[in-house]
């Protein structure tokens, strides 16, 4: 990655500095893009003006992502320390996920937990713009919805809704789309079990489709690590620079 | 007087027209829709976060498995994403590997789509021709990766192997003896990039052939012409990508205008429409065909004239040869790791996208620092192009609902992930 590469990504991010002034949290430029937070009472209006402003113009929502920041940076093997253990204890473990619907941890209260990420372009300026927002509460995450901006926002937040239980605020027809008819739970968090909470079959008996708990074990393969060490320091200094 | 209602009509999920498990509530007046609901989600396997739980290496089959037309741009995107956080540089000789592969993968979806299209609208023969096509170059992807489909042959640092210097050939068998069989395997001889020699050279006339057999055809034309309009300013707020954008006139491709892989190095120019209906974008597929089949016949000049590796040698990332592990100890070690644990790449967040065949497909990753990811979201381009649909068929009679599906070339695969 040259300097010239990232002089249009430096500008933009000055521009949004000083456009938006007190109105975000925070702009981050990172792997060439830019990252905007903004307080979720902010949102809607940041996001307009990021559309209108004729110096920004991000005429296109591309993405919308939910994010459920619960045990962000958590593994499940520690590899500071030496042990007598071996590898099966991390697969043994009870990360996230590996668990059963009747034995889902009580979420604890988390600030900051569920976050909405937005990517935006901007075909006429050719660039690219990240915008996230939190939900203020996490026991009922609510933030704006910004179908009324960009009309391509409309099935995204459906689908945010859906797995995440993000309800957006000002959403005309926030249903389902993903999940079944009837579905129980908001299966992308990440106190849902990853092998989910009821199975389908076919019962001859009554003649029609049943739902039943499932009934296959969690079981993870690999435990989760987190790893911090000169290696991947070393590794990263032989590799200069980034892909294209 | 009889009071007149609004009619609502199932369609799908078991449809031939809906290109998968689509299920379609339309409410009709007379033969007129009023309203369209899609209900997607009866293929979601929540590819996303089964890959949270998963080494970031053991997702790319599951990419290819996404949109299950164009497997190896969905890798692509997933791959470059990881790439960008590790900071690993990949090989001019991959980067060329993985340019050509996405044409041929794009050549591969217009088939399919062309083949399948035409099938909806009445057009049978086409679809016997574009699957002959797709034959060929599906013995490219199973002469690099072993598959003709689910190739997982994108790799973070390169590609997995090189390209096969013998290109596989048909067996004396039932059907293929003799002439025949010689006829088969004319192209056969050689290495790969011989067999794609033959087929650039060929394919812009089996591309004329179908454009005899659709562009001026009476039918497709009343089939297709002014069917589905979709205004610029329409496009832009649906957040559309790909031809779908393209034949509304906006000049826009990632290939252009956010170069990534050699596509800077290759020379060819992007599809315009004008009208934004359902024949335009027809034909800026059709010429995306024929820029693709220009771009392969470029990578595969460059690569029969550059060998080196394709793989960056990096073995935090990508294994050691098995040479190597039988008598170095560090090797083995590496080889070890790496498929126990996987590598962790370091925390940080990134988007990266790829212009699929069908439109913009990007990969959001959140790493914190894990060997897993925190989370994947994959950006499909049918997501956003189904979300229009119901403003595209309203006013439209009910045959033309087939032909809107079939020009937004959706997937299920990647849109209910």
């Amino acid at each position: 990655m040259t300097d010239s590469d990232n002089a249009p990504i430096a500008a933009l991010a000055a521009r949004l500095r000083e456009k938006f002034a007190d109105d975000l949290l925070s702009v981050t430029e990172a792997f060439a893009e830019v990252t905007v937070e903004v307080e979720s009472n902010r949102y809607l209006s940041v996001a307009q003006k990021l559309r209108d402003d004729p110096d920004l113009h991000f005429e296109c929502l591309i993405d919308l992502a939910g994010v459920d920041y619960l045990g962000y940076g958590q593994d499940e093997w520690d590899t500071d320390e030496v042990s007598s253990g071996g590898f099966s204890r991390g697969v043994e473990g009870e990360g996230p996920g590996r668990f059963r619907w009747e034995d889902r941890p009580e979420a604890e209260s988390q600030p900051r937990r569920f976050a909405v990420v937005v990517h935006l372009l901007s075909i006429e300026h050719n660039l690219r713009l990240r915008l996230r927002t939190y939900a203020a509460d996490d026991q009922l995450p609510v933030v704006p919805s910004l179908k009324d901006v960009w009309g391509a926002a409309d099935w995204f937040e459906r689908e945010a809704f859906d797995l995440f239980g993000i309800v957006f605020e000002g959403h005309p027809d926030l249903r389902r789309i993903l999940t079944d008819y009837g579905f129980v739970g908001h299966p992308f968090r990440k106190d849902f079990p990853l092998i989910g909470n009821v199975e389908v079959s076919y019962d001859p008996e009554r003649g029609r489709v049943v739902y039943q708990p499932v009934s296959i074990e969690p079981r993870v393969g690999v435990p989760r690590v987190v790893r911090d060490d000169s290696r991947y320091l070393q590794a990263a200094n032989e590799g200069e620079g980034t892909a294209s | 007087m009889a009071e007149i209602r609004n009619y609502t009509m199932n369609f799908g999920p078991q449809h031939p027209a809906a290109h998968g498990v689509l299920r379609l509530v339309l409410e009709l007046d007379g033969e007129v829709i009023q309203r369209a609901d899609p209900h997607i989600g009866l293929l979601h396997r929540g590819t996303e976060k089964l890959a949270e739980s998963k080494p970031f290496n053991q997702s790319i089959g599951y990419m290819d498995r996404l949109d299950y037309v164009s497997m190896m741009c969905n890798e692509h995107a997933y791959v470059r994403a990881i790439e960008t956080l590790l900071g690993v540089q990949v090989p001019e000789r991959a980067q060329y590997i993985r340019t050509m592969f996405d044409e041929i993968t794009r050549i591969l979806n217009h088939l399919m789509w062309i083949g399948t299209n035409g099938l909806d609208l009445g057009a049978m023969t086409l679809f016997l021709y574009a699957f002959r096509e797709r034959e060929e170059l599906m013995d490219c992807y199973e002469a690099v990766s072993g598959a003709r489909m689910h190739a997982t042959y994108y790799r973070p640092g390169g590609v997995y192997r090189d390209l096969p210097g013998q290109m596989s050939q048909y067996k004396e068998g039932r059907w293929a003896k003799g002439k025949e069989l010689k006829r088969r395997n004319s192209w056969r001889e050689g290495s790969m990039l011989d067999f794609l020699d033959a087929f650039t050279d060929d394919f812009p006339k089996r591309v004329d052939e179908y454009e005899t057999l659709l562009t001026d055809n009476r039918i497709w034309k009343q089939r297709t012409v002014g069917i589905g309009v979709v205004p610029p300013e329409m496009a832009l707020r649906m957040g559309m990508s790909g031809p779908m954008l393209r034949g509304s006139g906006i000049v826009w491709d990632l290939r252009k205008h956010q170069p990534y892989a050699a596509y800077p190095q290759m020379d060819f120019d992007v599809a315009v429409g004008s009208q934004g209906d359902c024949y335009d974008r027809y034909l800026v597929r059709v010429e995306e065909m024929r820029q693709s089949n220009r771009i392969i016949k470029q990578c595969v000049a460059w690569l029969r004239e550059n060998p080196g590796p394709v793989m960056a040698k990096n073995f935090k990332v990508s294994p050691p040869s098995r040479a190597e592990m039988k008598d170095d100890m560090e090797a083995l070690i590496h080889h070890f790791k790496l498929f126990t644990e996987g590598y962790c790449v370091p925390e940080g967040e990134i988007y990266c996208a790829v212009e699929a065949p069908k439109g913009e497909f990007g990969a959001y990753l959140i790493s914190d620092g894990a060997n897993k990811p925190f989370r994947v979201k994959l950006r499909a381009p049918g997501f956003p192009h189904l979300s229009a649909m119901d403003e595209m068929v309203r006013g439209h009679m009910l045959p033309d609902v087939v032909a809107v599906i079939g020009t937004l070339d959706i997937v299920f695969g990647e849109i209910d992930r």
